[in-house]
């Protein structure tokens, strides 16, 4: 009988995020974070967005580096297919906060990961954006996320880690339930 | 000010409990067998939460071979039954007379302040004065309803648990049930076999089944000390009291009551009610997850249980293990739902806080919650009873009153010994 199982190594600092949950508790202000992005228009449906600072913890912050994205349409929308559409953006927001929270989770339960992968599929009828037919909406009709995960878990343990992750995504929360959306112009 | 000066002294007592409730009552119980001076103080009479702000049909989730308070126990000759709600008075009502409880009813405690070496309450028949103070008010005073309620349709009719009593106090159009405990499945049921259509939005809920291996899941809760364990033992003290309610329901068929039985009834199962927009519901994306969660969780609780009985020898006594089928919640749960068209109804399941805005003490956090050490406020000889996961998992149940009563008026007992008469004693030094 081993007196203590191997503590998980999944790069997760978990201490650092229960500290931060603690002292978040004791301070609401601190808690409130403003995410931005900047985008510009380059060519027919081509833009660059680019994602340098944000707020949080009192203050002004910053990446690391500047981080820009290009997102477009592609050929068979007679456009050049500069980069991923806008809808597939979002399929690798839910992706990237998903992965996040179950490495954090399975850290929190001492479970090792090995390998996790996601593959993501999004349905959506063009009769919506194209205004074809009123009765169908823009946006997905529905996302199915499938994980394959290896780790030193049962399916259930590994069910549970993916279940808890959704019950505590930002981007699960921000597709799932309505957001006010605020868009405002002025002439430059 | 006039009407203060011209209040009368109730009375002095070393110590006052107020509410007459099973907690209430318990701890005058244990009072009395110390012989310590106190009363009872009852806004209504004996149990009257129970007589006057709960549904026609409730039950209890317990079965009635549970139902024991310190000294006193069912009797009855249905002990796998579940008591109705005029049961529960019957029985509280009972205890309050065989335990010669101190009560004083028909009197309302309108400001609670420290006073002295304690507190003064104040009522409408009098101002007490006491050394110690209990609060058995109870746990499911206030009806919490969300924010977004105010955006609902001026045309559709909004109401509480606490409201309800019964089907034919609805219009006969559509009713949405929001919340997924023991309450909004209870009533989604019973107002779906009214004739009713009725859409349910559910969020994080709790699933288990009534009988598990020929056995009530209470049965198997208590045995295995899963209603025992101690708030000490939770990593997280404040989830660990908001869990909402397990769907159960207490009826002579100890059939299950869960997401797939309602919707095999009829009732339409919807996501979390999240947003009230131009006259329509939003209901989450989530309803799959909070499913699986919940299909995840009972499954953990069921293999507790049989590891439990394994391990003590049960498993010849009772049935064999099983499992039960996935939350199947549709093809493509309904995203919205049109007020006034659809929907006539509202009827917020949505949970009950307690109501202590007579007490007017330094003892509230940031939010408004008591502060206190599982049943400890923060404030000399003041004490809490009845919450939800108090000390035990088992707390705001009727039978989880007298190991917290029993803790509690140790500790109580232990305060009135360690203040008693502080002026006499400085005399004598």
């Amino acid at each position: 009988m081993t007196i203590e199982a191997q503590k998980a190594e999944n790069g997760v600092n978990v201490e650092a995020l229960l500290g931060a949950r603690e002292a978040l508790t004791e301070a609401p202000e601190a808690a409130r974070f403003k995410w931005r992005a900047t985008s510009e228009w380059l060519n027919g449906t081509h833009s660059r967005a680019t994602v340098d600072g944000f707020y949080g913890l009192g203050g002004e912050q910053k990446h690391r580096q500047t981080f820009t994205f290009d997102t477009d349409h592609p050929e068979i929308f007679a456009a050049e297919d500069n980069g991923a559409t806008p809808v597939e953006m979002v399929l690798v927001g839910l992706a990237g906060c998903l992965g996040a929270g179950i490495a954090s989770v399975a850290q929190n339960r001492n479970i090792q990961l090995r390998s996790v992968k996601a593959t993501l599929e999004a349905g959506m009828d063009l009769q919506g954006i194209l205004g074809i037919d009123d009765g169908v909406r823009n946006g997905f009709d529905g996302i199915k996320v499938h994980y394959e995960i290896d780790a030193e878990a049962t399916p259930e343990e590994i069910a549970a880690l993916v279940a808890q992750s959704q019950k505590r995504s930002a981007v699960f929360d921000i597709i799932t339930n309505p957001t006010d959306v605020t868009v405002s112009t002025s002439k430059a | 000010m006039t009407t203060r000066a011209k209040r009368r002294l109730a009375g002095i007592v070393d110590v006052i409990v107020i509410g007459a409730g099973h907690s209430g009552l318990a701890m005058s119980y244990a009072l009395s067998q110390r012989s310590i001076d106190h009363v009872v103080l009852e806004r209504g009479e004996v149990a009257n939460s129970w007589r006057t702000e709960r549904w026609d049909s409730l039950s209890l989730l317990t079965p009635n071979w549970m139902s024991r308070l310190p000294g006193y126990r069912y009797q009855g000759g249905d002990p796998d039954g579940y008591m109705g709600v005029r049961e529960v008075v019957d029985f509280v009502s009972g205890y309050a007379v065989a335990t010669s409880a101190p009560v004083i009813s028909q009197t309302t405690v309108v400001q609670v302040t420290p006073a002295g070496n304690g507190y003064r309450v104040s009522t409408e028949r009098g101002d007490w004065h006491c050394r110690a103070l209990v609060l058995a008010t109870g746990a499911f005073n206030v009806p919490v309803v969300p924010r977004l309620a105010e955006g609902v349709p001026a045309g559709v009719t909004q109401l509480t648990a606490m409201d309800y009593r019964n089907p034919g106090q609805l219009d006969e159009a559509g009713v949405l049930v929001v919340g997924a405990s023991a309450t909004g499945l209870q009533l989604a049921q019973e107002i779906r076999h009214s004739g009713r259509p009725v859409t349910l939005a559910v969020g994080e809920h709790v699933r288990m089944p009534r009988v598990y291996r020929g056995r009530d899941v209470q049965w198997w809760m208590l045995a295995s000390g899963v209603l025992d364990q101690r708030i000490e033992e939770t990593d997280d003290l404040d989830r660990a009291r908001r869990v909402p309610s397990p769907q159960l329901v207490g009826s002579p068929e100890r059939g299950t009551l869960d997401l797939n039985s309602l919707r095999g009834q009829g009732v339409e199962i919807v996501g979390r009610l999240a947003g009230v927009r131009d006259g329509k519901a939003q209901f989450s994306g989530s309803l799959r997850n909070v499913c699986a969660l919940a299909d995840l969780k009972m499954n953990r609780l069921l293999a507790l249980f049989d590891e439990w009985a394994a391990v003590n020898g049960y498993d010849s006594e009772v049935a064999s293990a099983e499992r039960y089928a996935a939350t199947d919640v549709g093809a493509a749960p309904r995203l919205g739902l049109e007020f006034g068209r659809e929907i006539k109804t509202v009827l917020w399941a949505t949970g009950f806080r307690p109501d202590y805005t007579w007490l007017e003490a330094p003892v509230f956090d940031r939010r408004g919650n008591l502060r206190h050490d599982r049943g400890v406020v923060d404030a000399p000889g003041l004490y809490v009873l009845g919450l939800p996961y108090l000390r035990r998992r088992k707390s705001s149940f009727i039978h989880g009153a007298e190991d917290d009563v029993r803790e509690l008026s140790v500790h109580l007992a232990d305060y009135l010994d360690r203040t008693a008469r502080p002026q006499l004693a400085a005399v004598a030094v």
